[in-house]
């Protein structure tokens, strides 16, 4: 009983999953292709994997994607942590309802949007008071931890709720002050779902293209951004290569991340 | 005359796990039989081939005449009523017990007439348009076989029906369950582990074991001769003495038990034979003089507990054997041992179940 | 002293945050209001503030005219926003034609598949919109696998054309976020309790009957989620518009791009996102709505 799973149901689930990665996989396989033209098959060949190496443009590019995804996704994390703390371990505080409209409104608001928005505002700063003065590498970055801490604020209250209330007022019957209570108790039941908001706002940053687009200044083109006006020119092996290679470094993060959050889960 | 239902040398195996084991049992129209067993001894496998969501590794099920080996359980004239009841969540009450008269197309005059009837035998009138989430567990409970009930099953099947329910409004129910079961007719399954349960709700019980199907009787039968002693040992509190037979004398038997004791037994057993001596607390007297009663023997109270309508003791005889016994308040010859430390207990010779091997 | 220390402290983890997202999110928001109403000019910034703190005190003067101006050239702007909302509708509902299936699928499967399946289901939503939709183009082109494997087998002899169609928005669509449809849709399918539906089967429901008047009903609320958050970001996409869609296929996001980028009219630009975060709100409001109706 339990197993009977309609033909037609998985016929679909099996294309959905086709969908999912017949694309990326065909991509991963012409990355390997010696030839220029895209779609003939001219024998394998890893030197478009090699030419990278000499692409300062890319290279420099994914240095600063690194940056702005480091400093914004620990950013974000940390304030990640202290929303969730004000959602569910503070009752009815001043300013709640402002929180959790702000704390949403992001993850359902247009990339263009929120790009467009937030250059506007650092436009009209810089013309008021001189800072952030052009944009560069900052501005990226508190716009990807604007858009990261609220990613991470769902991930963490998602385990945070799940902890037991009695378990932080045992601890602070036995003598426990707040602070000291929180690090020792609760910080290391959740530092599972703190590392894998910490790599969902990396991920997200690393990603992104159209708000980083919107608040980049001259100079400062991330990878996502070098690698689409790459694509407007055309599909060329080369762009394989490269997204191959990024593609499996997120996929082996998530891997990571899902296993430490799967874990959990499994073991209730 | 062909049995109602008949269900012959019935196996289950899951992968390599024997759930059910080679079980075969009859009944009759109208019967409230229990499948009674601890977890996991296969009575719900059980319940649920018979139910149509498991097909049977072996054997086969007849329900008035009709094979039921290729019918879905939606086709089966048989309906489960589950020990989570599994209620329709986002269904009224109402809606919930005409399920199975809507999936059968009644007209839906005919669908409401039976549904209030329904909802009038289990008490639950005016209630039809509450959402399940509204009622207490009871009422749930009743909802479920009301819903089980609609579309007048020819076997029905309950799942440890009162299992989720607290103990004062378990008994009530289990009255009330019968008398349901005795306006309607209906043939009753019901798989319990609380062998209280099946005793005051059924007319025979069968006690499981490790997928065997260990002994079929009427719940008199199954209490005062279990057959074995897993038997013997789930049903009802009972201490046993290992034993040895001596010789015949007259009506019973004389046996070496650290003491010796008379005890009643049919002629299959030879002297040397080693046998397990089964005794009920309740059968036991304890007082605190000898009384020169048959089989009786000095003891040491090890510990009492209070029973309300009786106490219960644990008490140690010659060689260390363990002996449970209970004593009734209203009991005259009870003699309020309470305070004692030793004293003498005594049993009558046709209390004893000699359980062989 | 100590109790201070503990005040404090909890100012600081509500207002932190809280600050930070009033002068990075909404501050921004009402910026660009504010740009909405503003004149355009040819200087630098391009457009004259509506609203003013200068020398001669605060003024505000909003003017409507770039709204004015999105309804006088409706064909180059609502066009595409009648466009997004039903590219955005159709992807939703294709996402859902796969997606509940697959959820079903996961929630139906033993334990330890159902890690993997999900693994498997959410690697792809954390990797590049951006990449795939470019593998998405290898596969689509003219030249691309799809094209090749038809004209190698005789299926055809000139190249369907499949870039620049509602086709390859669609799959581009689902493609980025066939995930989101399915984890709503798995965590209220896994919740479902086999017994009901047994009950459902013993009660004499057939397949599709069960289907129809019991796992439907009871995953109404995933369904719901998914597609909410399927469309939404859908309709404001710029990404798959950009590089698989043509000039039919044009969307807000990608006219909002081109109008700040290419036009430099920042104006209509903070205009056509006001509307597009209009269109975003009214499924969120009705969402709500249904919510509380479910509640009471």
């Amino acid at each position: 009983m339990r197993s009977t799973v309609p033909l037609l149901v998985k016929l679909l689930a099996t294309a959905g999953f086709g969908i999912l990665y017949i694309p990326v996989m065909m991509m991963m396989i012409y990355s390997f292709n010696r030839g220029k033209l895209v779609s003939v098959w001219a024998g394998f060949s890893t030197k478009w994997y090699k030419e990278l190496w000499y692409d300062d443009v890319l290279l420099t590019a994914l240095y600063k994607s690194l940056l702005i995804g480091f400093s914004s996704a620990t950013i974000s994390t940390i304030f990640g942590l202290l929303i969730a703390i004000a959602f569910l371990r503070f009752s009815n505080f001043r300013g709640r309802l402002f929180l959790s409209l702000f704390a949403s409104a992001p993850l359902v608001m247009p990339e263009a949007v929120t790009g467009l928005s937030m250059l506007l505002l650092f436009i009209a700063m810089e013309a008021s008071f001189g800072w952030p003065s052009g944009r560069a590498v900052d501005t990226i970055m508190i716009a990807h931890a604007t858009f990261g801490m609220c990613c991470a604020a769902v991930v963490i209250q998602t385990r945070l709720r799940d902890i037991d209330k009695s378990l932080e007022e045992a601890a602070k019957d036995l003598g426990g002050r707040q602070p000291f209570v929180f690090l020792s108790i609760i910080l290391p039941l959740i530092l599972p779902s703190i590392i894998a908001a910490w790599l969902l706002s990396f991920t997200l940053s690393f990603d992104d293209l159209v708000i980083a687009s919107f608040v980049s200044g001259p100079g400062s083109s991330t990878l996502p951004i070098v690698i689409f006006s790459k694509i407007r020119l055309g599909v060329s092996p080369e762009i394989n290569a490269i997204a191959t290679l990024m593609i499996l470094t997120i996929s082996a993060l998530v891997m990571i991340g899902s296993f430490l959050v799967l874990r959990r889960d499994g073991k209730k | 005359m062909t049995p109602f239902i008949r269900i012959q040398n019935i196996s289950k195996k899951f992968g390599k796990l024997l759930a059910v084991d080679d079980v075969s049992f009859n009944l009759e129209r109208g019967e409230l039989f229990s499948l009674l067993g601890p977890s996991g001894c296969g009575k719900t496998t059980l319940l649920r081939m018979l139910a149509g969501f498991e097909k049977p590794s072996e054997g086969y099920i007849e329900i008035d005449g009709q094979n039921m080996a290729n019918v879905d359980p939606a086709d089966r004239p048989v309906n489960i009523m589950f020990q989570s009841y599994a209620l329709f969540p986002h269904m009224s009450v109402s809606n919930n017990i005409a399920y199975g008269l809507k999936r059968a197309s009644l007209p839906s005059d005919e669908i409401k007439a039976r549904v209030e009837e329904l909802l009038r035998l289990v008490h639950l009138s005016g209630m039809g348009a509450r959402k399940p989430s509204t009622l207490s567990g009871g009422q749930r409970q009743r909802v479920a076989l009301a819903r089980a009930l609609a579309r007048r099953p020819k076997l029905l099947l309950l799942d440890e029906p009162l299992a989720a329910l607290d103990k004062k409004l378990r008994s009530e129910t289990q009255f009330e369950l019968v008398n349901i079961q005795e306006q309607l007719g209906t043939t009753f399954i019901v798989v319990t582990h609380d062998q209280e349960e099946a005793m005051t709700l059924s007319t025979r019980i069968g006690v499981m074991d490790n997928g065997k199907l260990v002994q079929t009787a009427t719940p008199n039968e199954i209490y005062e001769k279990p057959e074995t002693r897993f038997v013997a040992d789930f049903v009802g509190d009972i201490s046993f003495l290992e034993a040895t037979v001596i010789e015949r004398t007259g009506k019973y038997w004389l046996m070496e038990a650290a003491t010796p004791i008379y005890a009643i037994g049919s002629s299959t057993l030879t002297s040397g034979m080693k046998v397990s001596l089964a005794i009920r607390p309740e059968k036991i007297t304890l007082t605190s003089q000898s009384t020169g009663h048959l089989n009786e023997f000095p003891v040491e109270i090890e510990d009492w507990a209070f029973y309300g309508a009786g106490t219960q003791y644990k008490v140690i005889g010659p060689d260390g054997i363990k002996l449970k016994v209970y004593q009734s308040h209203n009991q005259p010859s009870h003699a309020n041992p309470r305070h004692l430390e030793t004293g003498f207990v005594h049993f009558s010779p046709d209390a004893t179940i000699i359980l062989e091997g | 002293m100590h109790s201070l220390l503990q005040k404090f402290g909890r100012l600081l983890v509500i207002w932190l945050p809280l600050g930070w997202l009033g002068i990075f999110f909404m501050l921004p928001l009402v910026e660009m209001v504010n740009v909405s109403l503003s004149e355009a000019r040819r200087a630098v910034p391009p457009y004259n503030p509506a609203f003013q703190i200068g020398k001669d005190g605060i003024s505000f003067q909003p003017v409507v005219d770039n709204y004015l101006l999105i309804y006088e050239y409706w064909e180059d702007y609502l066009w595409p926003a009648v466009n997004s909302v039903r590219l955005a509708f159709f992807s939703t509902l294709y996402c859902l034609l796969f997606a509940y299936p697959m959820a079903w699928w996961i929630a139906r499967s033993n334990k330890s598949l159902q890690h993997i399946l999900l693994v498997l289901i959410l690697m792809p939503f954390w990797t590049s919109s951006l990449l795939r939709m470019y593998a998405l183009i290898g596969l689509l082109n003219p030249n691309g696998v799809i094209n090749d494997f038809l004209i190698w087998a005789g299926i055809t002899v000139t190249p369907i054309q499949m870039m620049q169609t509602d086709f390859s928005i669609y799959s581009g669509m689902i493609l980025t976020y066939l995930p989101l449809m399915i984890l709503p849709l798995y965590a209220s399918l896994v919740r479902l309790d086999n017994s009901v539906l047994e009950a459902a089967a013993d009660l004499g429901a057939k397949n599709w009957d069960i289907f129809r008047t019991i796992i439907l009903p009871l995953s109404m609320p995933g369904v719901i989620a998914g597609c909410l958050l399927v469309f939404i970001p859908a309709v404001g996409e710029f990404v798959i518009p950009a590089l698989l869609g043509g000039p039919e296929q044009l969307m807000l996001g990608k006219v909002i791009w081109t109008e700040f980028f290419r036009n430099r009219d920042w104006p209509v630009a903070a205009a056509i996102a006001i509307i597009l975060i209009a269109i975003i709100i009214l499924p969120i409001v009705y969402a709500r709505y249904q919510d509380k109706e479910s509640i009471s």
